[in-house]
């Protein structure tokens, strides 16, 4: 059964009718502004984002410390993070987002180790700035090898005005200006993981870059070099991508911050360009850079062939012509590779229909992916992102798109047992609620402990892994025995 | 044995609360009322006259050099003074660090489940002036004091400052089981102090329950780190805290839900009293070039 484009609308906005007649008046109200149908020519998706979730509901956002621990600083691999403030949330952020690393652990690299200050009630009442010091110290001595620290603040560091800006001062004079970040990312600023991403940036900013002194900086400079900005190495996502830009000619002279190092942070003002993979959680730090010490950047999106073709030659538009060439090598190299994919995959996923709900930049640079598979996207939306995500995002969507920010639990599962979708790909509390429906699902943070899935390596992975979810003979073994 | 009476000491900073909880609790001390002394302020000065100390070990100095409060016993951070009076001081960090509402809720919990009011017929908990947090609120939460008694004067501040505590009760007088017990008034010597003082106890639906006259003695008693009580018993200022004393212990039961009032309200009293005067509109934002055209 197939829906014409006009019948896909109305159903979409009865959809959305009907899940809100659930709400009271005035959480109905709200939450319509954030869901609609996508109208093809508009400047945006039509809804309202980056707003405070509202009581009562299952929002799937996180919060500052989240994003700036989790995602921003945390992969840099040879720094210690210190989650400073009581045991939990150091403990449910151990470990990372598998944010892939080369290195020894525990050694001169630290990224699957977890550090925290373990505040006791007697750190709140009388503050944890001595405990914090004593922290530094002892990192000092038992990782000798560490390049530095950052302190990711918990959210009582916030209400009981701990000064951690004159201990990280202090400290850093102590050990000959070592490197260390004081980060205000609270959990309760903000409205979800967002802004701790731009606490973040803003940190790197304030603490790396204008304390960094350039004449002790002796890296040297080639006229092709670039910095990977916004992959996390996910999988090892970063590493499928660096390997096309340097076959296309250009260094890679920083990875922010998968598998990244502080050392690369500092060398990233040098950089000829910047290419931004992840705009929602590092855009800010771009921008600084093109400011402050004029390095452009350039958006580009390493999922599925089309976009990746696309991609690099956007990125070899901003250098010579010997870039030019490679870039065309390397999308002729690929190119029967892929194809041979498409060929294995696209008669197994042709029409298939897939809803997302990811992060900050999934939801729509995963849809190209999808599309050179030959599936369809009829549903996404963003836990955090801001409007210009939905702004870019309808140079991906189709026409009548069912489009839902920050979605509610209910609202989701809702979506999915109406417009049955043959595949849902969002994070792991999702996951269960729909495999237990009997939808195919993938985990599209982590990519279901699987990955890479940027880069052309990437998509013979991605493809497989599609393949695997939907067509898997499961889904025809999951009656229930009292379904007759 | 009655009931245990729960009862705490609020006002504006430097009004003497601390003087006037302590010379009082000795007086009902001499009634033969067993009596504990929780001080909630970080500065740690609310037992000084009964245990004749510059200061005694706090709870939560005590518990941050043990680890943490659960190595505590209560022997340890519990004081016995002037007539059996015992004693506790909270403490808290030192001013600009940490968090002393969170030391006040961590020290009350404490002396509850280690049985610190077993077998005492008052329970008095001397709060600093300001109720500046939820950690402060705490002695006036469910099943903590269940009378409030504000020191004031005929100053307007410490007058403000019994007004917005009175908000704090009203507050919790809704969820809770607190009353304002009433005011007393501790003697600056203000223009027609005792008719403004009953004036506004009237206003906030209470009593002036005791009105102490300022007396040289308290002085010579606070500098031996005595009450009055102990130090000259005979003298005419013991006998008004032992009428203060009596009054309160008579007071069981009589608390009130405060209505505080309005500032403007409140300036309309000091203006009654002509201790303010009426403020003139027409020169509110005036530069001093305009005034003079």
């Amino acid at each position: 059964m197939s829906l014409t484009l006009e019948d896909t609308k109305t159903r979409n906005k009865e959809l959305i009718d009907e899940v809100l007649t659930v709400y009271p008046e005035k959480t109905g109200k709200k939450r319509a502004k954030h869901l609609n149908v996508h109208e093809e020519g508009k400047s945006d998706c039509g809804v309202k984002s980056n707003i405070k979730s509202l009581p009562g509901v299952m929002t799937i956002r996180g919060c500052a410390y989240a994003g700036s621990k989790g995602v921003v600083w945390g992969p840099i691999k040879d720094m210690v993070h210190i989650s400073h403030g009581p045991v939990g949330c150091g403990h449910y952020s151990w470990a990372s987002r598998r944010n892939y690393y080369i290195g020894h652990t525990g050694i001169d690299t630290f990224g699957t180790m977890q550090f925290t200050s373990d505040f006791q009630e007697k750190d709140i009442v009388f503050g944890g700035d001595k405990k914090l010091e004593k922290i530094i110290d002892e990192i000092q001595v038992l990782f000798p090898l560490n390049k530095g620290i950052t302190v990711q603040s918990e959210c009582p560091i916030g209400l009981i005005g701990d000064d951690i800006e004159a201990v990280s001062k202090k400290k850093s004079k102590e050990y000959e200006g070592k490197t260390i970040v004081p980060v205000r990312c609270e959990g309760f600023r903000g409205v979800s993981q967002s802004l701790g991403h731009h606490i973040a940036n803003d940190a790197v900013r304030d603490w790396v870059f204008d304390k960094t002194d350039p004449s002790k900086n002796h890296f040297e400079l080639s006229p092709y070099d670039v910095a990977i900005i916004g992959d996390y190495n996910i999988g090892g996502d970063a590493w499928s991508s660096r390997i096309l830009l340097e076959e296309m000619g250009l260094r890679v002279i920083a990875q922010w911050s998968g598998d990244g190092t502080i050392a690369e942070l500092e060398n990233t003002p040098k950089a000829k360009l910047n290419v931004l993979h992840c705009y929602r959680s590092m855009n800010y730090i771009s921008r600084h850079m093109e400011e402050k010490y004029g390095v452009p950047w350039v958006e580009y999106n390493f999922f599925g062939p089309s976009k990746i073709e696309a991609s690099l030659r956007e990125i070899a538009c901003h250098f010579d012509d010997k870039i030019k060439e490679g870039a065309e090598q390397v999308i002729a190299k690929y190119k029967p590779l892929m194809q041979a994919v498409i060929d294995k995959y696209k008669s197994r996923l042709e029409g298939k229909k897939v809803m997302l709900f990811v992060g900050g930049l999934r939801p729509r640079h995963v849809i190209g992916a999808y599309e050179d598979l030959g599936m369809e996207v009829v549903g996404t939306g963003y836990e955090f992102g801001h409007n210009d995500d939905y702004q870019r995002t309808t140079h991906y969507v189709k026409d009548g798109t069912l489009i839902y920010d920050d979605v509610t639990g209910y609202e989701f599962e809702k979506f999915v047992e109406r417009v049955q979708p043959d595949l849902v790909g969002s994070g792991i509390k999702e996951k269960y609620v729909f495999q237990k429906m009997g939808v195919p699902f993938r985990q599209m943070h982590s990519w279901d402990y699987s990955g890479p899935y940027h880069g052309y390596d990437g998509f013979a992975i991605f493809a497989r892994d599609m393949d695997m979810a939907i067509n898997s003979p499961v889904w025809g073994l999951t009656r229930a025995p009292w379904a007759k | 044995m009655a009931a245990l009476r729960q009862i705490a000491f609020y006002g504006k900073g430097g009004i003497g609360k601390s003087t006037t909880s302590q010379n009082t609790l000795a007086a009902l001390a001499e009634m033969g009322q067993k009596i504990l002394i929780v001080g909630c302020d970080p500065k740690a000065d609310s037992t000084r006259l009964i245990l004749h100390a510059k200061a005694q070990d706090t709870v939560l100095s005590l518990a941050a050099e043990a680890g943490s409060v659960e190595d505590l016993e209560l022997e340890d951070v519990l004081k016995v003074g002037y007539r059996d009076i015992r004693c506790v001081e909270s403490g808290g960090p030192e001013p600009g660090v940490g968090c002393a509402g969170r030391g006040v809720i961590t020290s009350i919990n404490f002396l509850e489940e280690n049985g610190a009011y077993d077998g005492v017929d008052y329970v008095s908990y001397d709060v600093l002036g300001d109720v500046v947090c939820g950690g402060f609120a705490m002695p006036i939460r469910e099943n903590k004091a269940q009378e409030i008694y504000i020191v004031m004067s005929g100053e307007m501040m410490a007058m403000y400052a019994a007004n917005n505590i009175s908000k704090g009760i009203l507050k919790y007088a809704n969820s809770g089981g607190v009353r304002l017990g009433g005011l007393i008034c501790n003697e600056r010597q203000t223009d027609k102090e005792y008719e403004l003082s009953d004036a506004l106890a009237k206003k906030l639906g209470t009593k002036l329950i005791h009105f102490v006259p300022r007396d040289n003695v308290v002085q010579h008693a606070e500098l031996r780190r005595m009450t009055v009580l102990e130090y000259d018993p005979d003298s005419k200022q013991a006998a008004e805290y032992r009428e203060l004393a009596s009054k309160i212990h008579n007071n069981a039961g009589n608390g009130t839900i405060p209505t505080p009032i309005t500032m403007d309200e409140l300036e309309d009293l000091l203006m009654e009293f002509g201790i303010m005067k009426k403020e003139d509109e027409s020169i509110i934002g005036k530069k001093a070039k305009e005034v003079a055209a």
